[in-house]
């Protein structure tokens, strides 16, 4: 198991946000979390990446217990994370935002920097690497010196999934990472999560678009107000009396998605 | 026992004249998240123009602090709409510069209209009198009693009428006001006219105890601060009453500890406070 | 290639006219004015490390400012030590006194880190002001010594003075490029745009912005030793919350988070100031104004909005052709 978590809990004021819920994420597999609106699939990954301290519960990744931990702490672990927002430096260049990817695995202080020591360039030079190691990944090594600003939404996203492969990660988070984007643009997403997989990597994602988690997840988790309802493979999923019900009494689209599989 | 009670009664009366200054900061920070740095220049312009209201025109005290109330309340919405507004969407950074700008902009008016020179404002409470056997200036009895009267109506406000709950809605939450349909512009341009209503009140109140000059806010602004932190962040009530205690505290510190640092209390107040508790005294308001 | 060198040329050429200053200006007053600048431009490149590239408003920079002053006051006037050794003990103590002060005041966020800071800033003001058997209160401390002579060279003459501060100046910046252009650059500026993101991808915010604090608290120091034995007297105004709020204006004006804005920002202003003399107490009457127009119309100063220019003129011409090789953090700064 990369990822193993246990009777884990939040919660934030009186309100139960992520309630005893337990995963094992298996490596090399593509995990989806879904779940209605306000299910607690973004609180999830929190409580993953450590944002959060959780109420309750226990966090292991490779063995390594991470529930107290500080993200990046957890990161050096090599769990990596995409927001839904980028986030991204937008005066900055594509390769500038990539770069800072590996400073996790670099060491140079401030004596470093100022002496510019052998250590600072040779870590420069293996961050500059990495960066283009990463973009090419992502497709995007033409687009390299461009500013943020000036790059489409879905570039944006591949910039960020680049920034999160350059932490040489064993496991991404990655928080809808299709939201935004149109349905073409979709597939390529879609196909860039797959190449991840295929890679070695392991994938836990949270999205809205069912297709898309269908015919990409190996498994999938529902959550609904917090709680795990469902876990298994998507067509146990797909015929789930308890997930369907879960989306038939929430957001319209959703559950019209769901029920038109 | 006297020099006990006397100093209740200056700690009010200084209290009463924090609370009045916080309220209008906190209100604007619950709102538009800004700390307005300039509140403080509100205050002393405050100050500046009732008393030039009342040596030039004649005209009694409590007009002219009127007058003071609906000018500065007018220089405030003017500072929301030519510095806030635009600023509303740049970083924090970028408005507490704004904030800053403002404030050395108009203490520097203020020396060029007024001068620098200590000036007195006369207000028709200069007598002392004997109460519960110990001597008060009626001044103080008076601010005491007017900013009561004015958070009573400012209660009043928020509460009774359709705009005031607009404010207090959108102070607890923006996005789902703007889902509502309030508008947030009026909202935002109402709010610095009440800080600003506030702060003209407070120095109009406090300058017959204390002087005018250009610098008489720059410590008012500052304890303001201090105090809204303590009270939690955007909180009426609680900037009310830390603007009390901090009054009370200061004159009890000046008495029975030490004259000179008395100014120091509230700031070492503060980082003890946020040292120990880094989120302030209630978190839970600010977001 | 032509570019690089054509930077590298102007950088020589300011260098150049740097020097030869004392040859060039027509009177003693104008140099003086120069070595203050140079004094108020290693304070603002400190005040830049931390708010300009990690992105949070300390205003207790003119406390460590007015901390180095003193340090060196005291202990030249008051202890006797040499000037050196006071000078240094002025850096080590605004190291320290920054680390402590910074690992506090950096649990709290956003505005309360600022008013946090303020709060320091206005405790050191007051205590300068109040300690009257220490400092000596509001008559201040006079007859600091000016810098000692290291072997032969002397710094008894205004040109001499002008060449040491100069001196530190170029240190200064100098260390600010290597940090900007290193990985610990990279690292602040990561912080600076998004202190979650920066999380996320393994920094450490907090150590981060801790190491930002102190260099800046260093250079506050240093400027306010410099100071000290320039004017060789001091008052606990040099700790005021105005003169702070002063060397911010020079900040933001040149160009916060940029390499020259604090240079350019100081030069500009203060000699604005000195040309405008008849308005010297109400300065603030016109750099008020400009401070707002340039917070809302070019956030990013003088240097940012040349910087934006030239990118955009780059970005029409390289159309013509692909612009390959590592550009390097520039492209921010």
């Amino acid at each position: 198991m990369a990822l193993k978590v246990e009777n884990l809990s939040k919660t934030f004021g009186g309100l139960q946000a992520v309630n005893q819920v337990d995963l094992e994420v298996k490596k090399g597999d593509i995990h989806a979390v879904i779940g209605p609106n306000g299910a607690g699939k973004s609180t999830f990954f929190n409580l993953i990446s450590g944002f959060h301290p959780p109420t309750s519960g226990k966090i292991t990744f490779n063995d390594h217990d991470i529930t107290k931990m500080p993200p990046n702490k957890i990161a050096k672990l090599g769990i990596a994370r995409t927001f839904q927002t980028t986030n991204l430096f937008e005066d900055a260049t594509v390769l500038d935002n990539v770069i800072i990817g590996n400073r996790l695995r670099t060491k140079s202080g401030l004596w470093d920097a100022i002496f510019r020591t052998k250590r600072e360039k040779r870590e420069e030079k293996e961050s500059l690497e990495k960066a283009y190691e990463a973009l090419d990944f992502v497709e995007l090594t033409e687009l390299a010196n461009e500013p943020i600003a000036n790059i489409s939404q879905e570039q944006k996203k591949r910039v960020a999934f680049a920034l999160a492969l350059a932490t040489d990660p064993e496991l991404v988070l990655l928080d809808e990472p299709a939201a935004g984007v149109n349905p073409d643009e979709t597939e390529g997403i879609s196909a860039l999560i797959q190449k991840m997989a295929d890679s070695g990597l392991t994938v836990c994602l949270i999205e809205h678009k069912m297709s898309m988690i269908m015919s990409l997840a190996d498994r999938i988790m529902v959550l609904n107000q917090g709680k795990r309802i469902a876990e298994g493979t998507p067509d146990e999923i797909k015929n789930n009396p308890v997930v369907i019900e879960a989306y038939l009494g929430s957001d319209e689209d959703e559950s019209a998605e769901v029920t038109n599989l | 026992m006297d020099l006990f009670f006397q100093q209740l009664l200056n700690g009010l009366s200084n209290g009463s004249v924090y609370s009045l200054v916080a309220l209008g900061l906190t209100m604007v920070f619950g709102i538009l998240h800004v700390p307005n740095f300039a509140q403080g220049a509100f205050y002393m312009i405050g100050a500046y123009v009732t008393l030039t209201v009342m040596t030039l025109f004649g005209i009694p005290y409590w007009i002219a602090m009127f007058i003071s109330m609906l000018a500065i309340a007018f220089l405030a919405v003017l500072s929301e709409r030519i510095i806030f507004h635009p600023l509303r969407k740049a970083e924090a950074l970028h408005q507490m510069m704004g904030a800053i700008g403002i404030l050395l902009f108009l203490v520097a008016f203020a020396q060029v209209i007024w001068g620098p020179n200590y000036q007195q404002m006369s207000s028709p409470y200069g007598n002392a009198i004997g109460l519960f056997g110990i001597t008060v200036t009626q001044q103080r009895l008076i601010v005491i009693v007017a900013t009561v009267i004015i958070m009573l109506i400012l209660h009043l406000f928020l509460t009774r009428t359709m705009i005031g709950a607009a404010i207090v809605a959108m102070a607890q939450n923006r996005e789902g006001a703007y889902l509502v349909g309030i508008n947030a512009n009026m909202v935002a341009m109402l709010t610095f006219a009440i800080s600003g209503i506030l702060a003209a009140a407070a120095a109009t109140l406090a300058s017959p105890i204390n002087l005018v000059f250009p610098g008489m806010g720059d410590l008012v602004i500052m304890k303001a601060f201090v105090i809204i932190i303590i009270g939690g962040m955007g909180s009426i009530p609680g900037a009310i009453i830390a603007g009390y205690i901090l009054g009370i505290v200061e004159s009890f510190g000046a008495t029975y500890i030490s004259g000179d640092y008395k100014d120091i209390i509230a700031f070492v107040l503060l980082v003890i406070i946020l040292s120990v508790k880094p989120t302030g005294l209630f978190p839970g308001r600010v977001n | 290639m032509a570019k690089l060198l054509s930077k590298r040329n102007g950088l020589i050429f300011v260098l150049v006219v740097a020097l030869i200053m004392p040859f060039i200006v027509p009177n003693d007053y104008i140099l003086h004015v120069l070595a203050l600048v140079c004094i108020w431009s290693i304070s603002v490149y400190g005040i830049n490390i931390f708010t300009g590239y990690t992105g949070n408003l300390s205003l207790a920079h003119i406390g460590f400012f007015a901390i180095g002053a003193y340090t060196l006051g005291l202990l030249t006037v008051k202890a006797g030590w040499n000037f050196w050794l006071a000078f240094l003990a002025a850096g080590v103590l605004s190291i320290i006194l920054g680390f402590l002060v910074g690992l506090i005041s950096l649990r709290t966020n956003g505005h309360f880190f600022a008013i946090y800071t303020m709060c320091v800033g206005y405790i050191i003001y007051l205590i300068i002001d109040k300690w009257d058997s220490l400092t000596g209160g509001v008559r201040g401390l006079i007859g600091i010594p000016g810098p000692a002579s290291i072997g032969p060279i002397t710094f008894e003459s205004l040109t001499s003075q002008y060449y040491l501060l100069l001196f530190f100046l170029i240190l200064t910046i100098f260390i600010t490029k290597r940090i900007v252009h290193s990985l610990l650059g990279r690292t602040f500026i990561a912080i600076r745009n998004s202190e979650e993101l920066a999380q996320t991808i393994g920094i450490s915010t907090k150590k981060n912005q801790l190491l930002a604090f102190v260099i800046s608290c260093f250079f506050a120091a240093i400027a306010g030793a410099l100071y000290a034995s320039f004017v060789r007297f001091i008052g606990p105004e040099i700790g005021g919350i105005f003169l702070g709020f002063e060397m911010l204006i020079y900040l933001v004006i040149g160009g916060l988070g940029t390499l020259s804005g604090p240079i350019i920002g100081t030069l500009l202003i203060v000699f604005l100031t000195q040309s405008l003399q008849f308005m010297q107490e109400y300065k603030m009457l016109l750099f008020g104004p400009i401070l707002l127009i340039i917070v809302i119309f070019y956030p990013n100063g003088i240097v940012g909005a040349i910087e934006g220019i030239k990118r955009k003129t780059r970005q029409k011409r390289k159309k013509s052709g692909p612009n390959k090789g590592y550009s390097g953090i520039e492209e921010v700064s």
